[in-house]
């Protein structure tokens, strides 16, 4: 135990006298939930559309209006050709071309069904795949008016009309940031416990003091608690920074129990810290450690669920996430702070994270030499 | 039958190391008692360091067989540890850390009890003139007062013995009297010192030192029998002839 | 010459030999389009769904049948009260709950008017609205059908063209982004590391007092990333042609040579940021923290930059590889020519020539 103590002293002494540890520890975090959550937006607040309307008449301006309307659409100008239309597809100061056939009005009225055609950039399939279902939902709408007039206009008698009531739960204003911030901040803890673990080991190796501590008779798990301790309260206080930043800049909620978040990231950071130990174990530089991280990280925070829900995935997608550690604490993160789950909605997360953390930490300390 | 080297605090039989077909170490069988300066003396590349790394429990022989300070290199490795200071070629004191933190560090880690600790802290920087620079950075001392630390804080724990490999790489004769006027505190209170080094002018400092060549002892007896039975005026023309025979 | 050629060996070995790092230069972008290509999708199908249903009647039968038969749902949980709707979302076994009114066919018989609530987990706000939005189509025309007997069945379609990728796969955003992710981290991060260790290690001094000439020392450094980006790039691209069906619907030597000059600029941006950090791994951290982060978040890689506030898409002009993925893009999936991307082309050459100036200056400092 007194070993303990005097290890962690060292690591300690040696983190706040670290010029580049420092400003990770604590600016980073700060840096990464300013630009991150700002930057990973997926919702469409503006969609840029081109309109060429051949009809001109006072059903294809109502068409026009009704997205005019909406918040999502930002209409950037009119045209009479459409190949001068598409031309702002291609040099990107359109996201979208409406066209509206000649005769649109006059086709209604004599009871044909015309087309209006959406020329949407599709190079990013997930914005396009959104552009389309908001448009859709316009035009429903539009045809639902259309229907009705009509209806109105053809027989007196009375419509069967069912109305639906929208209601969003846990995040009511649809706001998308306090669905990032809790991803974000799994990101952020994760990057800085696993690289500053493995890269002070690999440090240490670099450096020769890690052959000078083993001959000392220092015990493997010794050594191990004493690199671990500090990096895990580390990872705990930036979970926390994180949170804070969270709750005081973008408004997220924290409604479930703090107690049971801190323990689950307690968890969360013994299976991660374990993990950048094994990769300082089987790296001999700082660079090498540091691609493996790297790769490691972007592949799992890719597959995590950050962005696009884990359920949409191919099911061996789905299977590979069972060993992600972040798909595990970003779906638990999200679920305690938002929805306010309890305990028993996360026992199974709770078990997997916990046998997984021990398991990583026991392959650690097995695969540590004190002999070459 | 009494083994007149029953005594002695490491024993060496047959030790081999061979990285794949590489035999760096190759049958080596010495012993070393205690209080004793024994000098391990090569070429860069003969095997001293691998051999070292054997003796401390860092590294598994091949075959043959060692104690030290009565524990089995194979199996009783954590118990040599216990028992030994070791300072290696590229010194292992923190960097971006101060004087005492280091000494404290390595203190705490051996298990020492503090005040025990904060005596010898006083006693050694005393001793080596650094109290007033104890909260100096290791980074911003000189090379050669890193290595008369560096040797005090292996030996900090009163080890039975110390090894030292090559620990006075690069720096000025002057310094390195020093360091050896440091070393013979050490085997006045009992510690064994066995220590690595090519310049061969330290090597006459030793009681006895053995020449390896290729990963075998080639010689082994105190300076002046070697210089006495290769007919030479000094160490270095003792291993200039033995480097050539081969 | 022959003294270069011989460093040439020398680097070209220090590479090869250190195969982890190898294999995760080229295993990382195959990875990554792996994922992007068969993982990331924005289609939501099989949503597990949850049902209140206080009627019980031929309506409200019905609707769920056009809901559960439509593919995008899948029923898990019939609810019997309403309180037991906030369970069944915190314990995530469902992301969308439908709640009929009592008496739902009567109403619609009688009144003409009936309810329908939507309770959705908008803790993931896309998939909500997506998911909401989905019910409230098939809703929709549920009701136009019942309605149909009364009326003409006069309605707008509306034609959906997903112009220039019409399956909507998410490879085709992904694949300019990974190149000119990978060719920033092998020219950039990699030539920094590499010149940054060699100081570290004080085999730099060796070198510079050789007979070599700053110069050569530079294009030996850099020749093999240059190689290493070029092979990658090429990888890339052919494993979007050939794997995920991408086009190459413009001119793939202009491509090529936009590709270069991309690389270029990156090799340059390495060497400056090697030349400013004292060693590895503030090398490291810089590019990873102001190269690699900023290309992913602020390049249009992943997240549209017209969704940002207007500060960050301003700090996006800053980002080289912001340009050079429009570049790729209007090439490659769009097909035009010189013509559109002039622009782009010449502001990479800028930043080109800024980080080269900028690091000559930093390097005669030095040696100053």
């Amino acid at each position: 135990m007194r070993t303990i103590l005097f290890l962690l002293q060292k690591e300690f002494i040696q983190i706040f006298r670290n010029k580049t540890m420092l400003p990770i520890i604590f600016i980073m975090p700060l840096v990464q939930m300013l630009v991150l959550v700002f930057a990973a937006n997926l919702e469409m607040k503006n969609i840029k559309m081109k309109l060429v309307d051949f009809d001109n008449t006072a059903t294809s301006q109502e068409i026009v209006s009704k997205f005019k309307a909406s918040p999502f659409y930002n209409i950037i100008g009119y045209s009479y050709s459409v190949e001068e239309a598409q031309n702002s597809l291609i040099d990107n100061s359109a996201d979208l071309v409406m066209v509206i056939p000649p005769n649109l009005e006059q086709d209604i009225l004599n009871g044909q069904s015309p087309k209006v055609q959406l020329l949407i950039d599709a190079i990013n399939g997930m914005t396009a795949g959104l552009i389309n279902s908001y448009s859709s939902m316009i035009m429903l709408d539009v045809n639902k008016d259309i229907a009705i007039e009509l209806m109105k206009f053809s027989a007196n008698q009375q419509l069967k009309q069912i109305s639906i009531k929208q209601r969003f739960w846990y995040n009511s204003g649809l706001n998308y940031k306090h669905y990032m911030v809790p991803g974000i901040i799994v990101i952020l803890v994760t990057i800085i416990g696993m690289f500053l673990t493995a890269l002070n080991i690999v440090s240490e190796k670099e450096f020769g003091t890690i052959e000078q501590i083993n001959v000392t008779p220092i015990r493997k798990y010794q050594f191990i608690l004493g690199k671990l301790i500090p990096f895990l309260l580390v990872g705990l206080f930036d979970f926390a920074l994180g949170l804070f930043i969270g709750k005081l800049l973008f408004g997220v909620p924290i409604r479930g129990s703090l107690f049971l978040l801190f323990s689950f990231a307690f968890l969360y950071l013994v299976l991660v810290l374990g993990i950048g130990l094994l990769l300082s174990i089987i790296s001999d530089t700082q660079q090498q450690v540091m691609f493996l991280t790297f790769f490691i990280t972007l592949v799992f925070v890719l597959m995590s669920g950050l962005f696009t829900p884990i359920e949409t995935m191919p099911l061996w997608a789905q299977r590979v996430n069972i060993i992600n550690p972040f798909a595990y604490f970003m779906k638990v993160n999200r679920m305690i702070l938002l929805k306010g789950s309890g305990f028993f909605d996360l026992i199974r997360e709770f078990l997997y994270i916990g046998i997984y953390g021990i398991i990583s930490i026991v392959v650690a300390i097995r695969l540590y030499r004190k002999t070459s | 039958m009494v083994d007149k080297y029953q005594n002695s605090i490491i024993k060496v039989r047959g030790l081999t190391k061979r990285f794949g077909k590489f035999t760096a170490v190759d049958n080596l069988n010495f012993d070393v008692s205690q209080s004793e300066i024994f000098g391990f003396l090569g070429a860069n590349g003969a095997g001293k360091t691998t051999a070292i790394k054997i003796l401390c429990g860092l590294s598994s022989p091949s075959e043959g067989n060692a104690e030290v300070a009565g524990f089995d290199v194979y199996k009783q490795t954590e118990n040599i540890k216990k028992n030994i200071g070791y300072m290696s070629q590229s010194f292992s004191l923190y960097e971006d850390m101060t004087i005492v933190e280091n000494i404290r560090f390595y203190g705490g880690i051996y298990g020492m009890p503090l005040t025990l600790l904060k005596e010898r802290t006083n006693h050694m920087l005393n001793r080596l003139k650094m109290t007033e620079y104890a909260n100096k950075l290791i980074k911003e001392i000189p090379l050669g007062w890193k290595q008369k630390l560096a040797f005090s804080v292996a030996t900090l724990h009163r080890p039975k013995i110390v090894f030292l490999d090559e620990p006075t790489g690069g720096v000025d004769p002057i310094t390195r009297r020093q360091f050896w006027d440091l070393i013979y505190e050490a085997i006045d209170i009992g510690i064994t010192v066995f220590v690595t080094t090519h310049y061969m002018d330290e090597a006459e400092y030793c009681h006895r030192v053995s020449i390896m060549v290729d990963g075998k002892i080639a010689a082994l007896d105190t300076p002046d029998n070697l210089k006495q039975q290769y007919n030479a005026k000094s160490m270095n023309e003792v291993f200039l002839q033995l480097a050539r025979k081969k | 010459m022959k003294q270069l050629l011989a460093f040439l060996r020398k680097e070209f070995l220090h590479i090869f030999r250190d195969y982890r790092t190898m294999i995760i230069l080229f295993g990382m972008p195959i990875a990554q389009l792996l994922i992007f290509g068969f993982v990331i999708s924005n289609e939501i199908r099989d949503a597990n769904i949850a049902i209140l249903d206080y009627s019980k009647d031929y309506q409200t039968q019905k609707i769920k049948e056009k809901i559960l038969s439509s593919g995008y749902f899948i029923l898990t949980v019939d609810l019997k009260a309403e309180n037991e709707i906030d369970a069944v979302l915190k314990a995530g076994k469902a992301k969308l709950v439908l709640v009929f009114e009592h008496d739902f066919a009567r109403k619609l018989e009688k009144t003409g008017k009936a309810e329908l609530q939507i309770i959705a987990d908008a803790s993931d706000p896309n998939s909500a609205e997506i998911l909401s939005n989905y019910t409230r189509a098939i809703v929709n025309n549920y009701m136009i059908g019942i309605n149909n007997g009364l009326t003409t069945k006069t309605v707008v379609f509306t034609e959906p063209r997903m112009q220039f990728n019409p399956g909507l796969k998410s490879v085709f955003m992904f694949v300019p982004g990974t190149m000119a992710l990978i060719l920033l981290l092998i020219s950039a991060m990699m030539t920094s590391i590499t010149i940054a260790r060699e100081k570290e290690m004080g085999t730099m001094e060796v070198l510079l007092i050789s007979p070599l000439r700053p110069t050569q020392i530079i294009i030996g450094k850099v020749v093999p990333y240059f190689l290493l980006s070029f092979i990658n790039a090429i990888v890339i691209l052919a494993l979007g042609f050939f794997v995920f069906g991408l086009p190459m619907r413009g001119n793939l030597l202009l491509l090529i040579s936009e590709s270069m000059l991309f690389i270029l600029m990156s090799l340059s941006l390495g060497i400056l940021i090697s030349t400013v950090s004292k060693n590895q791994q503030v090398a490291m951290f810089i590019s990873m923290f102001a190269l690699l982060l900023p290309t992913m978040l602020l390049s249009g890689f992943i997240f549209p930059i017209e969704n940002m506030p207007l500060a960050l898409q301003y700090l996006s002009y800053l980002m080289p590889p912001r340009f050079f993925i429009v570049i790729i893009k209007n090439i490659m999936l769009k097909g035009t020519g010189i013509m559109f991307v002039w622009k782009e082309t010449l502001i990479i050459l800028g930043f080109t020539i800024v980080f080269l100036i900028a690091s000559v200056r930093k390097f005669k400092q030095r040696l100053e």
